[in-house]
């Protein structure tokens, strides 16, 4: 097992080593001279080389990239443009509330999608199959932002029932959550859908069946079982698009995150905040599909470890 | 007789021979559904295409100051909006601007994925290994978060919109191509052209490519509503489409501010996004269902 998720974390060094290489790259292919966009549009060709001097913009690119790769390490990202204040204390500051709405969003929509799912495959072409699948494809067509916008319009303004932006008490979180899993519980229940339809016409579930099993039995001991294998693996997949999805809920519920800070950095072109954020992004997408993988193994003992 | 395959029987006993093409319409004719769906697709690639001509009012250059925020009437059916534009033929010209960007980003990926999928599965070895590692690469950038990152170096406007979503469904294609011609090179009849003296080209594009189409197919049309999606979300952002473009994202973002007085401003932009993506993804379900030969009356 440790030997396993060595390997695989040795299987991970080249696409790290390349997306840290893209992420590099992102400064020096923008138009324009990265130490005048730090500097600033009116300072003295002066400041510029100075400027130019102090982030090391005039050695050979090679020997830049290991200094960024070194900051890196460091967890030193340089400082942002518009704040002046270190990015890493930037991104701490807003780590926490991503986090958290992450995962309430993906706590709610794997139990609430899979619960979906199991319900569609048992009642197949009945009602609570139609209703559910009715549901998800709606949920996958719904665009987050719009989501948001209706959720807090009914329960926040016409209801008062929730608070409508910020991030202060639980109370605030249940709105956030419920827009930006939505799309990812209508994913898993189809998904867990179509997995537990191909369970279900198994032949050891008709051996389950035939030696006198309850259905209830059947389901949740034989079927989950097997069917959550791919499950598991898609809900690995669908946590990129919960990082990628709270950018966009977080801009409608003002929320003070990571996502948010991104947006405010594109607008700023603040490209040491942009630079820092899209590699957190990315780096805890692939650890997270590291940790699936794993999980993956745990549930499935056909898997062997090489 | 019994040997004789299933279109030679038809032949010698009189049936109708079933060509793919005939055998997928009489499937998909089944769902109704995906059907309607599909109608619906078309009356919107047409009002799209016809929008300057049936427009009512000029999108961008009319304004009635003394309607601002009105809600909808007869002479403006879905209300108007801050800057007293009529929303109806907003959301009539944004539909030009929706479907052209979900079908050209999914049609540059899903060409240069298929080519990629092509060229890795057949040849394997290297050329396999380095497109699969750069799929990695793009595949490690989750959701919208490579396309705000191409945004953030190109600059915003829907042109670099389109080339972002376009570079991030390139691996989708590239993994599904490639999977299905790993499985289709090693059949009898690609080994016969290949013995036949057929050099890789056709064998690609003559024996292998034909065996991918219906799965490239299914995802395209998925894939167009995920496009439109992540597209209207960038505008939303303030990254894509700059105002005054009648985008459905820039316009569903400048609602609200108007929300409390004027929801008419975020609901039809908002209709407009989700029925679209419904069609692309209730027709993507019909594909799939009508081209995957597991799939018969389940």
């Amino acid at each position: 097992m440790t030997a396993y998720i060595a390997k695989r974390l040795l299987g991970l060094l080249p696409t790290l080593v390349l997306v840290g290489f893209l992420v590099f790259m992102l400064v020096h292919l923008l138009p324009g001279d990265p130490a005048r966009l730090a500097a600033g549009q009116d300072a003295t060709p002066e400041t510029v080389e100075l400027v130019r001097k102090d982030l090391g913009l005039d050695k050979p690119l090679p020997q830049q990239f290991l200094r960024f790769v070194n900051g890196v390490l460091h967890w030193d990202f340089g400082r942002s443009i518009s704040t002046k204040r270190p990015v890493a204390t930037e991104i701490g500051d807003r780590f926490m509330p991503t986090f958290w709405l992450t995962v309430w969003s993906m706590l709610w929509s794997v139990l609430f999608g899979m619960t979906i799912g199991i319900m569609s495959a048992v009642w197949r072409n009945r009602w609570p199959d139609r209703v559910g699948m009715t549901l998800a494809v709606s949920g996958i067509s719904f665009p987050a932002f719009a989501l948001g916008m209706v959720l807090m319009q009914i329960f926040a303004v016409d209801l008062n029932w929730l608070p409508t932006v910020g991030n202060d008490t639980w109370r605030h979180y249940i709105l956030p959550s419920i827009t930006l899993g939505a799309a990812v519980a209508a994913i898993m229940a189809r998904f867990t859908r179509s997995s537990f339809v191909d369970i279900l016409g198994e032949d050891f579930i008709r051996t389950a069946r035939a030696k006198g099993l309850d259905e209830r039995r059947v389901v949740i001991k034989h079927a989950l079982r097997n069917a959550l294998i791919p499950v598991v693996t898609m809900m690995g997949l669908q946590f990129g698009f919960l990082l990628g999805g709270s950018i966009v809920v977080e801009k409608v519920f003002n929320w003070p995150g990571l996502g948010r800070l991104l947006v405010d950095a594109v607008d700023m072109r603040d490209y040491p905040v942009i630079q820092a954020l899209v590699l957190l992004f990315s780096l805890e997408f692939i650890l997270i599909n590291l940790i699936v993988d794993v999980l993956y193994g745990l549930i499935n003992p056909t898997i062997r470890y090489r | 007789m019994a040997t004789l395959p299933a279109a030679v029987q038809g032949v010698v006993s009189g049936e109708r021979v079933r060509t793919p093409w005939s055998e997928f319409w009489r499937k998909f004719k089944r769902q109704k559904i995906a059907l309607v769906a599909g109608v619906f697709v078309v009356l919107l690639v047409v009002v799209a295409i016809a929008a300057p001509w049936i427009v009512p009012y000029d999108a961008e250059n009319y304004f009635d100051y003394d309607k601002l925020n009105a809600p909808p009437s007869l002479a403006h059916w879905f209300g108007v909006d801050a800057l007293g534009r009529d929303i109806m033929s907003r959301i009539l010209m944004g539909a030009r601007i929706s479907l052209a960007a979900g079908f050209l980003s999914v049609a540059i990926g899903a060409v240069v994925g298929t080519l990629l999928g092509l060229v890795a599965g057949y040849r394997e070895g290297w050329w396999d290994r380095v497109i699969m590692r750069i799929c990695d690469v793009l595949f490690a950038f989750p959701g919208i978060l490579l396309a705000i990152a191409i945004v953030a170096i190109l600059g915003g406007g829907m042109t670099n919109v389109i080339a972002a979503v376009a570079i991030f469904s390139v691996p989708t294609f590239a993994r599904l191509v490639r999977g299905n011609t790993l499985a289709l090179k090693h059949l009898t009849y690609i080994e016969a052209a290949r013995s036949l003296g057929a050099n890789a080209r056709t064998i690609i594009f003559r024996h292998i490519f034909p065996g991918t189409i219906s799965a490239v197919v299914v995802y395209f049309s998925l894939r167009i509503g995920t496009s439109i999606i992540t597209a209207a979300s960038l505008s939303f952002l303030g990254m894509g489409a700059q105002p005054p473009t009648p985008e459905w994202g820039a316009m569903l973002d400048a609602a609200r501010s108007d929300m409390l007085t004027a929801p008419h401003e975020a609901i039809f932009p908002a209709l407009a996004i989700f029925l679209t993506v419904l069609a692309f993804n209730l027709l993507g379900d019909g594909l799939r269902d009508a081209l995957d030969p597991r799939i018969e009356r389940r």
